[in-house]
């Protein structure tokens, strides 16, 4: 057995090695174990984010294909494993960080947005993810949820939405339609479901996107610009979960229905789709938006995807044109905004409140009103 | 009955000795007393609070011992003149050491009826009773139900009643400043400040100083203020209707430099020592309740510290933050009440699980559910000890004084970082908000809290690989594991709320490794003792056959009421615990060699049931919970009835409260 140094006798030699900028003082512990741990490796391949860990997903669960997907993607952001940081809550989805070879804590039921809030908040230099599924972000954490999206953390959420609870073996979720059979509901379900983006975009959130599980491409390109987004992002992908909730997306993923009833969202692009480019979306009477068929309106009437609108009532409105049984679908990115990130602008007070006055633990002691007993 | 103390009126404890000559030329005398408590009581917007503290930094700085009692309604504003909206402050200062705010006033200053019909129960007869005459108007009088005036109708014969028209020599004095009647009335708390600093010759520069920097952006409200604070004393040392002042001579204190200061202010300066002396960032994740709040408030003001704030959404997501600081490293700290710690349960059990450090504080106030908001109980002790689903134990942690909670604040800490460990700081609403004369530390002295993150892998693979980093490899002295933060490269690992697998941390469903996992935890909490100095045993007689033990801030009347009883010749022990999980190694045996052992709580008997249980011991539980501290003399009376019973004790283990 390795003895481990008594914490209390030795303490870190701050200028040990070279110390990696972390935008904190070098006598900062952190950054001198950073520093201590050695170079950063960025030229990485898909393998080396796979642990050791058996996955125990039920065999044909789209999480797999997630984190396939999210396994080959990430070398391309060049960021080390050590720096980055996957924090879940709990259900089937929320297993993932087990899965990868990076810093990662499987937390409790709909905490994950806290946790991570946290530790963004304090440590500015790492890539801080989000794992949920959509019991665990939008019931139990759904207040959690919605205030990290205010605050703009610079967090990378997923939202396996699979519009069923997976883990606790098939009860309808806050995303179920309503009428949903299930073991809690034999007489199907009586509640309204919630849009997970119209939720985000409500909370103001500065990215928000939608992806198919099975679609690599599109998963891949939301995947990348939620990355490199600063702020929070907030991506929902559709996992279907093969045991209770079998076949949910297939109206999308179906070849023969998929190009009928999903809208791609390509910045710049004017929003036309269906077979044959047949449907189209036009601005309704209303100020909001509505389906055309393109061979009836105008091509100047024709809505241009602006993800970069500051207003986030245009965004709100294409999250609005899909219906519970997913017709009409965007799928893309459907807000890209910039506005300050919530701990940056946490570490420009503290660096103020240095400038105004440098610590002195000995003058706060003191205080003001202080006298002397000889 | 307006009445004029007459010179030599005597006092509790004083003596005639000195003559002074007002400017009016009046001669006053000066009467020396060792101690008195004086108790301001007013409606919810008359400002006693802030007077109460004000004549505290003044008596603080004049050198005398004091404590204090703030007691305010949970309304912000109950409606004007009411009952519910009476607000008061009391304050015993002494030439002495002393342990408790006082059982009773001696002066009991009130600007209204609601404050006279509330507080007056507690004014001994014959004690000193200023009332605002202005303030008893008819109208005033029939919102408390007194159908005539009690300044005026013989009533109020057995006291030494001063009624002292207070609103409107304000306005008079404020005539000339440019302010509104209403905005001058608003100044008659400094016009009665004034007054008592008169008649308890207390110095004024720091009152004086301190308007002009709280009203440094409306000067006119700062002047109208200090103008309002002079003419009160003016008026003290010019009027007939006081003929004496009292003079309280500095207490003894041992050499050093002190300061005045609450509980919640030191538990906060205790937090910022322990990041500074840690190195670590402290990170505080909190969302509002009383009587915890002024500590969120306290440390966000101390950002150059390195201290971040964050105010929640709600307690789950406070704590939650603060855990995920101290996965990157921080010292991650949560603050609450009662009611908070609740909602943290769950978090604290994942803080038990993944081994992160994690200080809870929970100032803890009536309960249950929203219970009494501004009132002090000792009653979250088994919440804090047992709160938790599954064997979840963390470290309990208790100040006993308002500067006491400054060194705990640090101890929570140290047993934090060392151990790895979530820590609940138990403070009550009575220290939060008490203040004492507090001996400023020299910060080299402070425990020296550095922690050495892991930076390289510490074991090898059950297949031999070398080279691994076994995030569940313990200290074999402390049985903590190792902290690597994130952002250090090789020792990438994930941690989490389901069982670990020992030493190498990964997911473990396996019966034996549970069954052990469970016991090491246990144990890492448990050993916890052997870093704690042997418990102080206050018996200076040496021959005592009693024991009273106590926690948290009954430390204050316990130790007062054992002076009582040592002063009746009579011989106690007292044993105040700080450490309340895990208890001290050396207490089973101190408590064998008593007697009788007596425990007061502000509960109903939760530490008493801990210590029965730990030690088999026949520990008689003697409780209250009215909101407020003991009180030194009833706690004597009951301590005594036990030491005069003799060694048996005396039929039922419980004594007082209505359990
Ligand atoms: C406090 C708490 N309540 C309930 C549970 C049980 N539980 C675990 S996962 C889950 C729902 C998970 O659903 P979802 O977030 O959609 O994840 P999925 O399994 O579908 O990926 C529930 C209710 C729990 N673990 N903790
Ligand atoms: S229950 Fe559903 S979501 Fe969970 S692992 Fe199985 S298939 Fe996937
Ligand atoms: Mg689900």
């Amino acid at each position: 057995m390795t003895t481990l140094p008594d914490p209390l006798l030795s303490h870190p030699d701050p200028t040990a090695g070279h110390v990696h900028d972390l935008g904190m003082p070098a006598a900062d512990p952190i950054a001198a174990a950073v520093a201590a741990g050695g170079d950063k490796q960025t030229a990485l391949k898909a393998k080396d984010f796979k642990t050791d860990q058996e996955v125990r997903w039920c065999p044909g669960c789209g999480d797999y294909v997630i984190l396939n997907a999210v396994q080959s993607f990430l070398p391309s952001l060049g960021i080390a494993r050590e720096d980055m940081v996957i924090v879940s809550g709990i259900g089937c989805s929320s297993r993932f960080p087990y899965y990868m070879n990076t810093y990662g804590m499987h937390s409790i039921h709909g905490r994950a947005p806290a946790i991570a809030t946290g530790l963004a908040a304090s440590r500015p230099d790492l890539s801080v993810w989000v794992v949920t599924g959509d019991g665990d972000a939008l019931s139990i954490g759904g207040n959690h949820l919605i205030h990290t999206l205010r605050r703009n953390v610079n967090l990378t959420i997923l939202l396996f939405n699979n519009r069923i609870y997976g883990l606790t073996k098939g009860q309808y979720s806050p995303t179920s339609e309503i009428g949903k059979v299930t073991k809690s509901t034999p007489m199907g379900s009586l509640d309204h479901p919630f849009n997970p983006i119209s939720l985000a975009l409500g909370a103001d959130a500065t990215f928000v996107g939608r992806a198919m599980d099975s679609d690599r491409k599109g998963l891949t390109e939301v995947l990348r610009q939620a990355a490199e987004h600063q702020g929070t992002s907030l991506v929902e992908i559709y996992q279907n979960c093969n045991i209770f909730n079998d076949g949910a997306f297939d109206l999308l993923k179906d070849p023969a229905t998929g190009a009928q009833w999903s809208i791609p969202l390509v910045h710049g692009q004017p929003l036309v789709f269906g077979p044959d480019g047949g449907a189209c979306v036009v601005r309704d009477e209303f100020g909001g938006l509505r389906i055309a068929e393109t061979n009836q309106v105008d091509a100047a009437q024709i809505v241009v995807h602006d993800a970069h609108r500051e207003d986030p009532s245009y965004a709100f409105a294409l999250s609005r044109l899909s219906h519970q049984d997913l017709r009409y679908t965007p799928m893309g990115v459907f807000r890209s905004v910039q506005k300050p990130v919530y701990e940056r602008m946490m570490a420009d007070q503290l660096e103020d409140a240095r400038a105004e006055q440098p610590a002195d633990l000995g003058a706060l002691l003191s205080g003001n009103d202080n006298w002397v007993v000889a | 009955m307006t009445g004029t103390i007459p010179a030599g009126t005597p006092a509790p404890g004083g003596v005639n000795d000195e003559v002074s000559s007002a400017p009016g030329g009046l001669v006053k005398d000066v009467v020396a007393l060792d101690r008195v408590v004086i108790r301001l009581a007013g409606d919810s917007g008359d400002g006693m609070q802030l007077t109460g503290n004000r004549f505290t930094s003044e008596t603080a700085s004049f050198g005398n011992d004091l404590s204090t009692l703030p007691n305010f309604p949970a309304e912000i504003r109950a409606p004007t003149g009411t009952l519910p909206g009476v607000s008061s402050f009391q304050l015993h200062f002494a030439d002495h050491d002393i342990m408790t705010p006082g059982d009773a006033p001696d002066v009991l200053v009130v600007m209204n009826p609601a404050a006279l019909k509330a507080n007056l129960v507690d004014l001994p007869g014959g004690g000193l009773l200023i009332a605002d005459s202005d303030e008893f108007t008819p109208r005033n009088l029939a919102k408390v139900g007194y159908a005539t005036n009690p300044l005026e109708d013989g009533s109020l014969e057995g006291w030494q009643l001063v009624a002292v028209p207070l609103t409107s020599m304000t306005t008079d004095a404020l005539s000339g400043s440019g302010l509104g009647k209403k905005e001058a009335e608003r100044s008659k708390n400094m016009f009665t400040l004034g007054l008592l600093s008169w008649m308890y010759h207390r110095p004024t520069e720091g009152t004086v100083r301190f308007l002009e920097r709280q009203f440094r952006k409306k000067p006119e409200i700062a002047a109208a203020n200090i103008a309002a604070f002079r003419a009160g004393f003016n008026y003290g040392e010019t009027t007939e209707a006081f003929a004496v002042s009292y003079e309280i001579k500095p207490a003894p204190m041992a050499p050093g430099r002190y300061r005045n200061i609450s509980g919640n202010q030191a538990l906060s300066y205790g937090l910022v020592a322990a990041g500074q002396r840690s190195g670590l960032p402290v990170f505080l994740g909190a969302y509002p309740i009383t009587p915890a709040s002024d500590i969120l408030h306290e440390l966000s003001k101390h950002k150059s510290f390195g201290v971040r704030t964050f105010q929640a959404e709600d307690e789950i997501a406070g704590i939650g933050a603060a855990l995920g600081a101290s996965f990157g490293g921080a010292l991650g700290i949560t603050t609450t009440s009662g009611p908070g710690v609740a909602l943290k349960a769950e978090t604290i059990g994942l803080a038990v699980m993944t081994e992160l450090p994690l200080v809870i504080v929970d100032v803890q106030r009536g309960g249950p559910s929203t219970g009494l908001p501004t009132k002090t109980e000792q009653s979250d002790l088994l919440q804090a000890m047992f709160g938790r689903n599954g064997e979840a134990p963390v470290p309990v942690v208790a100040p006993r004084s308002p500067g006491d909670c400054f060194d705990a604040a640090i101890e929570a800490a140290r047993i934090a970082l060392t151990y790895r460990t979530p820590v609940i700081l138990l403070s009550d609403g009575y220290l939060a908000n008490g203040a004492e004369p507090w001996a400023i530390p020299d910060v080299d002295s402070l425990p020296d809290l550095r922690v050495e993150f892991t930076t390289e892998p510490n074991g090898s693979a059950e297949d031999g690989t070398e080279g691994q980093f076994l995030p569940y490899l313990r200290d074999p002295e402390t049985l903590a594991r190792p902290w690597a933060v994130p952002g250090t490269a090789g020792l990438q690992h994930r941690i989490g709320g389901l069982e670990k697998a020992d030493k190498t941390g990964n997911i473990s469903y396996d019966a034996a490794n549970h069954d052990f996992m469970v016991r090491t935890r246990q144990a890492k909490i448990d050993g916890i003792a052997a870093s704690l100095p042997a418990t102080e045993v206050d018996d200076p007689n040496g021959d005592a056959r009693v024991a009273v033990i106590g926690w948290g801030s009954t430390y204050g009347p316990i130790g007062a009421a054992c002076r009582r009883i040592r002063r009746s010749g009579r011989s106690i022990a007292q044993v105040h615990l700080r450490h309340l999980n895990p208890l001290p190694a050396d207490l089973g045996e101190i408590l064998a060699r008593y007697d009788r052992v007596v425990c007061p709580e502000m509960n109903l008997g939760q530490m008493a049931m801990l210590l029965r249980a730990k030690y088999l011991i026949d520990v008689e539980s003697h409780t209250q919970v009215r909101g407020l501290p003991f009180r030194a003399a009833e706690l004597a009376a009951v301590l005594q009835d036990v030491i005069d019973a003799g060694a048996a004790p005396a039929g039922a283990a419980t004594t007082g409260g209505h359990a």
